[in-house]
């Protein structure tokens, strides 16, 4: 039987070095060299940060063997720290341009502008800082994994997180030099939540205490994500343009795992609800006697998901983000699509602002508003999410509608961080909000009850008692597919 | 529906399930010719645009893109635009019987299922092998492929002409699994006029081609003196065009799960699907920890196919067990025997849940082998009779002989 070697084709990716690549790594002994130096430190983070108890176990993963449609989606039962994490480009287009700024209609650069480097340096670190961070704050939830479906999809998260991680260092060690090797050290160094070494973003140093947390995280908080490698994506550097939009293609499944948990979660209320005859979805300790999570409890921890990912777009107006744009580095969401100049010296944004104790909107240049911009299309990508699921309360006849709140309401960061709102935006007094807060965010009542639900449930096919099972399995598999062998070592 | 386009031909649609769909614009970032678009409610499919190429569909991180609905009339953008739900298969079976295009897949179900039927009774795919595409290319629309290579691969003097055929696809996507099948149909008519059956053929290579993501497939055919579908493609030259339905095959394929045991017993091109399995395996499997034992009779070594290369597959991957029935000089070896004489080691495999057996080849060879299995069994007081369909309902058991 054949035992050619797989040739090195375009779109393939290269077994033949240690980490798989489709950037021609074995050509680059420079680059090549730095990452293996990298590798233990990473497997070493892993090991110690990565998904605590579960390092033995066989997980049912989706792995990247090729960048090409039919072959970056092969599954099978891959034990963690033997993930093959890599570095995966998404295919170099000929004669691609700069896009957008005032380096419009160049060619896209192979190599960095001197001139951009250190805003490059930092927009890499940035994006890179939240990819282990993201997986730091997970950790712990294989120990009360609803069912082995939902912990397959908690580890694909997280080994992805990683491939990221890798895919930021990799620019990194490629076009930065030793600041290059510092930064990529530094990127795991940092530990969310730590007082002396924290994450870069504020987001990203908040627990994850339990699985309602995790679906609402990777819903709001990836789709940050999402949107800033969108921007990203959009970038005349075409290395980080390539990277930014394998990692969107990965990216999407994280969205997929918090749309439908926090669905299923829904869909479990709803159904034990109607089997109970409640049809009254403020009748809450009824509700939560029946081992499900209320919708009104669902609504708030929404809305501190929602408030702190907005934390997340910066400041409303920011010349950092003018600059970024200016120079060709970092654009709009999805950029090619927009019909306007793509330059904006000209254009105005109406920005949401707080002024003389008034929200209201003003208009500013839309240079300087592109960080308002990018979080106004986050939150209609957010709104299609919430809309789905209140088909789901719909379907089940309930008189409920979640909602987002206002985009001032609970803020740290940006034009409302002085102001307390409520999630309607009526403005109040520090003493209104004190004595409001526990309506429109989760009290530690409401999580210390989620908490008691958080048991573990690792038979094959079944589910926790608040969350529904999958309307699908994974690549297709029946609902009684052992997604995780858990071995605990 | 609307009622004013109805058209007597039946047409495969593809559809986007909007419960499951998170609207992340993979597929249409991915769809090569534009058919998938969307508004603010829903991602749908352009069937005026769609190719069926499938590029779609692996990235897809829900499986809401993996849907199909035949339909007489297909459903416009804007019926998919306002679902909340896919709407259920309309009922639609009785009329396929004057579809010509249908009648071709009759005509292959018919073939796979004398070809399976030496399971004796359902069987489904294995639990961890990956999704298959089927019925992609059809009779009325082939894929055309281009002959990359033809090699004897039984000793030239020997009278068992058996042929490795490789067959590129060029921008064709033409997505298999191991142990799928295609169908070939030699050009003409018979003698009656009509066109020729349509001949099947197993997958001789790995899921991403012959040579890695040169989207190729092998095959490996036996000349059959007067038969007009082997003569045909052991014929064919470099560079000539053959006309290609498929894949087809929805249950024997190859298990993904590493820890998977895989018990391949084969006779002469019956080995085409277990080339591909090792080579799968040989690829994806580093961390593998399940065996691969391959039972292969033919009458003597330059009879049997694929000899020399497997006599380089290392030991790790695969345990060869090669057995000869004509060897001057020595006894004679079938399958069967073999898997007596090493009953220890598949009564061990036999108890394990995690095992899988194969069979491909001759129909003559069914019955020997079954008798082995029981004989097998019974040495380690298993009911081979009650284990069989247990294995069969659990998709660990697979016959494809002809």
């Amino acid at each position: 039987m054949s035992s050619s070697s797989a040739a090195f084709v375009e779109g393939a990716v290269d077994y033949s070095t240690r980490i798989p690549n489709n950037v021609g790594l074995v050509n680059d002994a420079r680059v090549l060299k730095a990452m293996e130096q990298w590798y233990p430190s990473y497997i070493d983070w892993w090991m110690n940060m990565g998904p605590d108890g579960f390092q033995t176990s066989d997980v049912y993963l989706r792995t990247a063997v090729s960048i090409d449609p039919k072959g970056w989606a092969q599954f099978g039962y891959v034990k963690m720290p033997d993930y093959r994490w890599g570095i995966l480009l998404a295919p170099q287009e000929e004669n691609r341009l700069v896009n957008f700024g005032s380096n419009k209609g160049e060619k896209a650069w192979q190599d960095i502008p001197g001139e951009h480097r250190a805003s490059l340096r930092r927009l890499v670190v940035i994006q890179g800082d939240t990819e282990p961070a993201s997986v730091e704050q997970q950790r712990a939830l294989g120990a009360t994994a609803p069912s082995l479906y939902d912990m397959r999809n908690l580890f694909q998260v997280n080994v992805e997180e990683g491939r990221h991680l890798w895919a930021m260092v990799y620019l990194l060690q490629k076009y930065f030099g030793r600041d290059g090797r510092e930064e990529a050290e530094g990127l795991l160094q940092r530990r969310s939540g730590d007082p002396d070494k924290p994450r870069m973003l504020g987001a990203f140093n908040e627990a994850t205490p339990d699985w309602l947390s995790f679906f609402m995280f990777t819903f709001f908080t990836d789709r940050d994500g999402k949107m800033q490698l969108e921007s990203l994506a959009q970038s005349g550097f075409d290395p980080l343009s390539r990277t930014c939009r394998f990692m969107l293609t990965e990216e999407a499944h994280h969205m997929f795992v918090g749309e439908t948990g926090v669905g299923r979660v829904i869909e479990r209320t709803c159904e034990a609800m109607k089997g109970a005859g409640i049809d009254d979805p403020y009748d809450i300790d009824r509700v939560r006697a029946l081992g499900v999570i209320d919708l009104p409890t669902i609504q708030k921890k929404a809305n501190l998901h929602f408030s702190l990912s907005l934390d997340l777009f910066g400041s409303e107006i920011s010349t950092n983000a003018a600059n970024f744009y200016n120079a060709g580095l970092k654009g709009r969401f999805m950029e090619t699509k927009i019909d306007d100049d793509h330059v904006l010296t000209n254009a105005t944004y109406s920005v949401l602002k707080y002024v003389d104790g008034q929200i209201r909107y003003i208009d500013e240049p839309a240079l300087t508003a592109l960080n308002m911009r990018l979080r106004d299309d986050y939150a209609k990508d957010c709104q299609g999410g919430v809309n789905r699921w209140n088909k789901v309360i719909e379907k089940y006849g309930i008189d409920f509608k979640l909602t987002l709140p206002s985009v001032a309401f609970n803020r740290q960061i940006g034009e409302f961080r002085s102001v307390h709102t409520s999630p309607e935006a009526q403005i109040l007094s520090d003493e209104e909000w004190i004595k409001n807060r526990d309506k429109w965010l989760p009290s530690s009542d409401d999580g210390a009850f989620i908490h008691t639900l958080m048991k573990p449930c690792w038979e094959k096919g079944q589910y926790a008692s608040w969350i529904s099972a999958p309307k699908v399995g994974v690549d297709g598999k029946p609902g009684d597919f052992e997604y995780v062998a858990i071995h605990r070592g | 529906m609307p009622e004013d386009v109805v058209s007597s031909e039946l047409r495969k649609q593809h559809l986007i399930d909007p419960e499951i769909c998170i609207r992340c614009n993979t597929c249409e970032a991915t769809c090569p010719v534009g058919a998938v678009t969307h508004d603010d409610n829903n991602y749908v499919v352009d069937a005026e645009k769609c190719n069926f190429c499938l590029d779609c569909i692996a990235p897809c991180p829900t499986g809401s893109i993996d849907n199909w609905r035949v339909v007489r009339a297909a459903w416009s953008l804007e019926d998919q635009l306002g679902w909340n739900e896919l709407p259920p298969q309309e009922d639609i079976a009785g009329d396929t019987s004057q579809l010509t295009g249908d009648a071709v897949e009759d005509e292959i179900e018919a073939l796979l299922a004398t070809a399976h039927a030496g399971a004796g009774g359902k069987v489904g795919p294995p639990e961890s092998a990956a999704k298959p595409a089927v019925n992609l290319f059809r009779r009325p629309k082939p894929a055309i492929a281009v002959v990359q290579g033809n090699y004897r691969i039984t000793a030239p003097d020997t009278e068992s002409d058996v042929r490795h055929i490789v067959l590129g696809f060029g921008d064709t996507p033409f997505p298999v699994l191991e142990g799928q099948s295609i169908g070939i149909v030699p050009p003409g008519t018979r003698a009656d006029g009509k066109p020729h059956d349509v001949r099947l053929y197993s997958i001789a290579s790995a899921r991403d081609g012959e040579k890695r993501s040169a989207n190729n497939l092998a095959l490996t055919v036996k000349r059959v003196p007067g038969g007009v579908g082997s003569n045909y493609v052991c014929d064919l030259k470099i560079g000539d065009k053959v006309q290609v339905t498929g894949p087809f095959g929805a249950t024997f394929l190859m298990p993904n799960a590493h820890d998977a045991n895989v018990i391949m017993i084969c006779t002469g091109t019956g080995s085409a699907p277990f080339r591909a399995f090792t080579e799968q395996r040989r690829r994806t499997g580093q961390n593998a920890t399940g065996k691969f034992v391959l039972l292969f009779g033919a009458r003597t070594p330059q009879e049997l196919p694929y000899f020399g290369p497997l006599q380089k597959v290392p030991d790790s991957l695969l345990e060869k067990h090669l057995v000869f029935s004509r060897v001057p000089g020595s006894d004679k070896e079938y399958v069967q025997d073999r898997i007596r004489r090493e009953a220890a080691d598949m009564g061990a495999l036999l108890q394990s849940p995690k095992t899988h057996i194969f069979i491909c080849g001759l129909k003559g060879m069914e019955a020997g082998v079954d008798e082995a299995l029981a004989d097998v069994c019974r040495k380690h007081r298993l009911d081979w009779t009650a284990l069989k369909p247990d294995m069969r309902a659990q998709g660990r058991f697979h016959v494809e002989t002809y």
